[in-house]
């Protein structure tokens, strides 16, 4: 025990610091293991009970996954002389569902714009109303489109103007909670500078703060458009118009109209494939090449 | 043991580096200098292979390294390590997290996942620390320690690799100059005790005479100075540096010394 009188107080320190670290990184495992097991857990009895419920159960229904595409696909390929003539058919209802998906994501920005500038700290117009700006978006966020639609279909009737709206306001929601994000992080000084010559809110928000955040803006705005396409396509299955209800009725009069379906499939696809690629060439534009 | 033959990188039409050529042939302390842009940080993340080169090649002990690929060519990485400007550390995590990061090289992919380390490793990582003066900080988050203490944070991940070279880019340049010297010093000990090579590139002249064995010059991508810390004089920086008869080294010096020096010779106005 000589030399350990000799290198002296530093290397107890460091044997010191090593078990305290050591008790640390050990509380730090036990913690992870348990959250692992807690995750494993969950997800096993979740399975079970999902599985339980279920009227046909996964293990014997599993094995059929593949056969509605396959009957899809077989018929399809047998009836394909029609598959232009359909495509041209059903091009009118596209049109219309995208039309749905255009509008509401610009109602929706605009409403979600202004309610993110009214619910962003630094910036808000009255600063206690924050709390509730951010709890009405909430509450838009949470309501899922197809809820609003239904609804409205039920006051209104079929038709593409509830899917406008329900996608609106789920759209309103959830860009303005982007929005607000990517304004608290926009500099405030010119902010400043512009109250400092007298500009109200409205003035220093489109000449101070825009400018700053519109590339982002307009990145999420296109992401948003492309998720409205997806779901104005399925509001057509609860009768709101457009290509989801000629799907929903090719689909549902089972095998003699897979033909209609397959073609309406080849559309949706190649229209969503094609917004994405768009909108993803400009957004990478206006995040990068500012 | 080191070799570099017409090294070259170009971006485009640019050329970073132009057919950088040397011979090191026993571990020693070299300084890269030149002015920004001179293609200094370009060829240290040849020699890491950060990014690849465009032409010529790199060897070390007689092994071609510039056209390693995959896992060889990150093998080679953790055998030479390097230290970057702004410590480029993971903020969030602790001080010993980031130096065990020196092991990745040699532990799967789902062990590092986990955080999952030897204790063997976690005492080696806090003993590198103690040798660097900061086993204090070890349970602390990175991002909580200063520049100077995160930039030997770095270096003890360096370490942690046991390099046979440790490549420093900058290392003290967003430092202030009682850091600067204390990470300087570290790496001159690290040459000395452990035998490394340390190459580093370096923004001011002092440093580099100070403490290093040979010093590099380059400008525009090209080697144009290659000696001892004595024939770096006044009239060869000036070359390197592009500059004219102004130009003093005491002006932009961040040894603490020079204050004294500028003011016993005041200069002329």
């Amino acid at each position: 025990m000589t030399d350990a009188t000799l290198s002296g107080p530093t290397r107890r320190e460091v044997d010191r610091i090593q078990d305290s670290y050591m008790a640390q990184v050990r509380r730090r495992r036990m913690y992870g293991g348990l959250t692992l097991a807690i995750f494993v857990l969950l997800m096993v009895s979740g399975f079970m009970v999902a599985d339980g419920r279920n009227a046909g159960g996964f293990w014997d229904g599993w094995r059929q996954m593949l056969d509605f595409p396959a009957d899809v696909l077989s018929e399809a390929w047998e009836k394909r002389a029609n598959l232009p003539g359909l495509l041209l058919k059903y091009f009118p209802a596209l049109m219309e569902t995208i039309n749905i998906a255009a509008v509401s994501t610009l109602i929706g920005a605009m409403v979600g714009l202004i309610l993110s500038l009214l619910s962003t700290r630094g910036l808000a117009r009255w600063p206690r109303l924050i709390p509730v700006f951010r709890r009405l978006m909430d509450i838009l966020r949470a309501v899922p489109e197809i809820v609003i639609a239904l609804v409205l279909i039920f006051i209104l009737g079929g038709g593409p103007v509830p899917a406008m709206i329900a996608i609106a306001l789920h759209t309103a929601g959830a860009l303005g909670k982007l929005y607000s994000e990517v304004a608290e992080n926009a500099d405030l000084k010119p902010v400043e500078g512009l109250a400092s010559t007298g500009a109200n809110w409205t003035q220093r928000m489109w000449l101070g703060v825009l400018p700053q955040v519109a590339p982002n803006f307009l990145s999420y705005t296109l992401l948003r458009f492309e998720i409205n396409i997806r779901a104005s396509a399925i509001l057509g299955f609860v009768g709101a118009g457009g290509i989801g209800f000629e799907l929903r009725n090719a689909m549902a009069w089972g095998p003699g109209r897979f033909d209609e379906a397959a073609a309406i499939f080849v559309l949706l696809f190649g229209t969503i494939v094609f917004f994405d690629q768009i909108s993803s060439r400009y957004r990478n534009k206006l995040t990068e090449g500012q | 043991m080191l070799e570099l033959k017409s090294l070259t990188k170009r971006f485009g039409d640019k050329t970073a580096v132009d057919a950088a050529t040397f011979t090191v042939d026993r571990p020693m302390m070299i300084g890269i200098i030149g002015r920004s842009g001179a293609g200094k940080s370009t060829l240290l993340r040849m020699l890491n292979r950060l990014s690849d080169a465009s032409e010529g090649e790199i060897l070390f002990e007689g092994r071609e390294i510039s056209s390693l690929k995959g896992a060889a060519r990150r093998e080679w990485q953790s055998r030479c390590a390097m230290i970057f400007q702004q410590f480029n550390l993971v903020p969030r995590m602790d001080v010993v997290s980031n130096v065990l990061h020196g092991t990745l090289n040699r532990r799967s992919t789902f062990a590092t996942m986990f955080n999952l380390y030897p204790q063997d490793d976690i005492h080696k990582a806090i003993e590198i620390l103690d040798r660097l003066g900061i086993a204090e900080q070890a349970p602390k988050r990175a991002e909580a320690l200063s520049g100077g203490q995160q930039q030997r944070v770095a270096i003890a991940r360096a370490l942690m690799q046991d390099p046979s070279i440790i490549l420093a880019d900058e290392p003290i340049a967003s430092l202030d100059p009682m850091n600067a010297q204390i990470v300087m010093d570290a790496l001159r000990r690290i040459h000395e005790e452990d035998g490394r090579m340390v190459i580093a590139n370096l923004h001011t002249l002092d440093t580099a005479r100070r403490y290093c064995d040979r010093v590099i010059g380059m400008r525009d991508g090209r080697i144009v100075f290659d000696g001892s810390p004595e024939q770096l004089t006044t009239g060869v920086a000036r070359d390197i540096y592009g500059a004219g008869a102004d130009f003093s080294e005491a002006a932009t010096s961040t040894a603490i010394e020079t204050l004294d020096r500028t003011t016993a010779q005041p200069v002329p106005a």
